[in-house]
């Protein structure tokens, strides 16, 4: 029997084998070594780079909405300019941000590495899913130097099929490549999990994080492909006009927007599930504290990817779908909040007894529980039928998603990039300049979209470029809140950038956390190990807490 | 431990003899890993196509519900002889698919490669048919879309049933001829010697998805040419 592998081992190369000072990052030099790099924390990067130069296009779009409804009437674009710019905001932020951003940036990173892998288990597959993103972000994009899109990020029949005189064939040829890429992306990621975990990590020592991707990978599986098959009926029926979705020909508009949601409702939990992932590793790293109730986060992930694929039906309770299914679909609803619910009580009872350190990740952790259970809540009013059919497509939805999608995923995800910031770059951004980006983009958020509930529920439409003077004073709050926002984010955003130049070398693992990650220097050798690590014991059993406490 | 390594060494001795072409990668501790994560995917992707042509299926039977009478007129212009016969021919083409992944786990180099061309023909053969019913099809105008022009219909939806037709067996055409760039991919690698009874994973998947692709169409026929 060889003698036991200790962290020295792992960490640092043996004799003759390079020595100090290599990693990831200046291993090879060129531009070309990047785009032909199969090296998972490489294509994690470009993805980091690609999504969010997206999200600062798409945000920079926000703005621009919230100043043109700032006074009611044209400040300075009509209705064609508005829908195209409300359209791209969203198309880009779910397409080309949101979806791809956190599973094809950060856990592509985090993943091998948290597993003690060298790479994910189709290294090549990996760098065409990047590809397929660069190449379905070019056909999108091209929308806005072409004719523009004013369908919505939805496409709805038979606006997108047969009056919208925009490019719908281009862009949603692009979501179309966008889809394969991200099948891809959770094929991957599943093999890997199952096949390529260092001895030692058993399913219930995977860090919780992994768990939200096993679940989000699924949903990419399975619901991704009627999305693809979707969009290209679409496109025959704009191109041909086959006559599947269009009314005039006899096909049927509410067939498209049963398939649209079958896939998009799913894909809501694509965007939200790494978010919770993320949030339950820096709750527990940053509060030094074994996580409470891995299991049930853990399950609770996978039931949310089940259920999820069933309550499609609640994007369509005014679209004339039968009573009993809008019932049904009410019903299962409901049952979504029962594992959302779970983690929210999980996440908050780690907390509890903890020796919590206000680090920059943990104070996004905390605005996204707030801003989540928010979020969540407001959910159940919409998945209530009455209710529904008073609030469907107000402000009040607007308000709800962006609750989900920016309170939750974009404030997890750039929790889980100042968490992993240190591992990336090897470098630490300042702490004090985090903290105050941080309360800015919560209180930012608030004034945004708590606006906007009121909004909402006093009868404002969604999708409108001009609205009644009555609302004019609601309306200003949200947009000195989006100014506010925007702040924030830039502020983080240049922090984080700051870094790279003047932020102090990091060590190994500046948090004290547990998983393999922090065992392996920051930056990460190309290898991640230098030798396999073996795992003897959870990803949270932190050693001042724990046991004595219960 | 010790023991199991030897064992693995063994085996990955027996593998460098048999397949010299094979390399394990360098991020799996071992062949059989790499070809237990390359099963893996495969019938992961296998599932993404499935729900793939869910959606294809679902609008069949939504329509076909709603315009029965129309579907029953309409697919009286399809070819019932020329699909039974694709139907056949395809069905053979699994059989010798099924007979070449065999070869390759005894290590039958000649006998691999002379299915798999069997194989490769009778998808030619199934392409060769397909293009046929379709320039029928075309030159009686019933392309769906803006290019449907036949005339004599008596129900009003004949247009919608071939809409159906044409998305469907397009796309499991288009599926059809990826599988015959597969298949003479793989067809390359064994008259190269690649394959053997320690590796065999690229005739193994490539087998799988044709085997999906076959069995699509076996769904097709049946939905399609014998409605009613």
């Amino acid at each position: 029997m060889a003698r036991a592998i200790t962290a020295e081992d792992v960490v640092h190369a043996p004799q003759g084998h390079g020595g100090s000072g290599k990693n990831y990052l200046n291993a090879e030099k060129g531009i070309l070594s990047w785009l032909t790099t199969v090296d998972h924390k490489r294509i994690g990067v470009m993805y980091l780079v690609s999504t969010i130069t997206m999200f600062i296009i798409a945000g920079v779009l926000a703005l621009v909405l919230r100043l043109e409804l700032l006074h009611p009437g044209k400040d300075f674009m009509g209705a064609p300019a508005y829908n195209q710019v409300f359209t791209l905001h969203g198309a880009m932020m779910v397409f080309l941000f949101i979806i791809p951003g956190i599973p094809g940036g950060l856990f592509n990173f985090i993943l091998p590495i948290m597993i003690g892998a060298k790479d994910v288990a189709f290294p090549k597959l990996n760098l065409l899913s990047l590809y397929l993103y660069w190449a379905g972000a070019a056909f999108t994009i091209s929308a806005i130097l072409t004719t523009g899109l004013d369908t919505g990020w939805t496409f709805y029949v038979p606006y997108s099929s047969t009056v919208s005189p925009t490019a719908v064939i281009a862009v949603t040829f692009g979501v179309f490549i966008l889809g394969f890429s991200s099948i891809l992306t959770g094929l991957n990621f599943i093999v890997t999990l199952h096949k390529l975990r260092a001895p030692g990590i058993t399913w219930y020592r995977l860090p919780l994080v992994l768990w939200a991707t096993y679940a989000t990978s699924l949903i990419q599986i399975l619901a991704t492909p009627v999305l693809a098959i979707t969009l290209l009926l679409l496109i025959f029926e704009r191109a041909f006009h086959i006559g599947i979705f269009d009314p005039k020909l006899g096909g049927d508009p509410v067939l498209y927007q049963h398939f649209f949601w079958f896939y998009s409702h799913p894909a809501v939990y694509i965007m939200i599930l790494p978010g919770m992932g993320i949030i339950s590793d820096v709750i527990a790293v940053h509060c030094h504290r074994r996580i409470f109730g891995y299991k049930a986060i853990a399950f609770s992930s996978v039931a949310i990817a089940m259920v999820g694929f069933l309550v499609w039906g609640h994007h369509m309770f005014t679209s004339g779908q039968s009573r009993l299914a809008a019932t049904v679909f009410s019903f299962i609803t409901f049952i979504v909040a029962v594992p959302s619910g779970i983690k929210v009580f999980n996440w908050t009872s780690t907390m509890w007894g903890g020796s919590i350190s206000y680090k920059t990740p943990m104070l996004y952790a905390m605005a996204f529980l707030f801003l989540f259970t928010i979020g969540g809540l407001t959910g159940l009013f919409l998945g209530m039928l009455n209710v529904d059919l008073h609030m469907h497509d107000t402000y009040f939805v607007v308000a709800h998603f962006h609750y989900v999608m920016v309170g939750g995923t974009v404030v997890a995800f750039i929790g889980g990039m100042h968490h992993w910031w240190p591992k990336i770059t090897g470098k630490l951004y300042n702490e004090r300049w985090g903290a105050i980006a941080a309360i800015l983009v919560f209180v930012g958020f608030n004034m945004t979209f708590f606006t906007q509930f009121f909004l909402g529920s006093r009868g404002m439409p969604r999708r409108y470029w001009s609205y009644l003077d009555q609302f004019q004073p609601l309306h200003a709050f949200s947009t000195y809140g989006s100014w506010v926002l925007g702040a924030g984010l830039f502020m983080a955003f240049f922090n984080l950038m700051l870094s790279l130049k003047y932020g102090e070398k990091s060590g190994p693992n500046p948090w004290g956390g547990l998983t393999l990650e922090w065992k392996t220097a920051s930056p990460p050798p190309t290898e991640n190990f230098y030798r396999t690590p073996v795992v003897t014991h959870g990803p949270y059993e932190f050693p001042s807490t724990g046991k004595a406490k219960h | 431990m010790s023991s199991a390594a030897t064992a693995d060494d063994r085996e990955d001795g027996d593998l460098a003899e048999k397949s010299p072409q094979f390399h394990t990668a360098h991020h799996f501790d071992k062949a059989d890993t790499q070809f237990d994560a390359g099963r893996l995917g495969i019938w992961l992707f296998l599932v993404t196509e499935v729900l793939f042509f869910g959606g294809l299926f679902c609008a069949f039977f939504i329509f076909r519900s709603w315009y029965f009478d129309s579907f029953v007129e309409a697919h009286h212009h399809l070819d019932k002889v020329m699909g039974a016969t694709n139907t056949v021919v395809l069905i053979s083409s699994s059989l010798t698919m099924a007979l070449a992944v065999r070869a390759a786990q005894t290590t039958n180099k000649k006998l691999c490669t002379m299915m798999l061309l069997i194989t490769l023909a009778c998808a030619g053969a199934f392409l060769v048919i397909k293009f046929m019913e379709y320039s029928h099809k075309i030159h009686d105008g019933l392309l769906p879309g803006i290019a449907f022009s036949a005339e004599g219909f008596k129900t009003g939806h004949a247009h919608v049933f071939f809409s159906i037709y044409f998305m469907m067996t397009g796309v499991h055409g288009v599926h059809v001829v990826i599988g015959m760039g597969l298949i003479v991919w793989i067809l390359l690698r064994n008259m190269r010697g690649d394959f053997s009874s320690r590796f065999y994973a690229p005739v193994e998947g490539v087998g799988l998805y044709w085997h999906l692709v076959d069995l699509i169409w076996i769904y097709l026929f049946p939905l399609l040419y014998l409605v009613g």
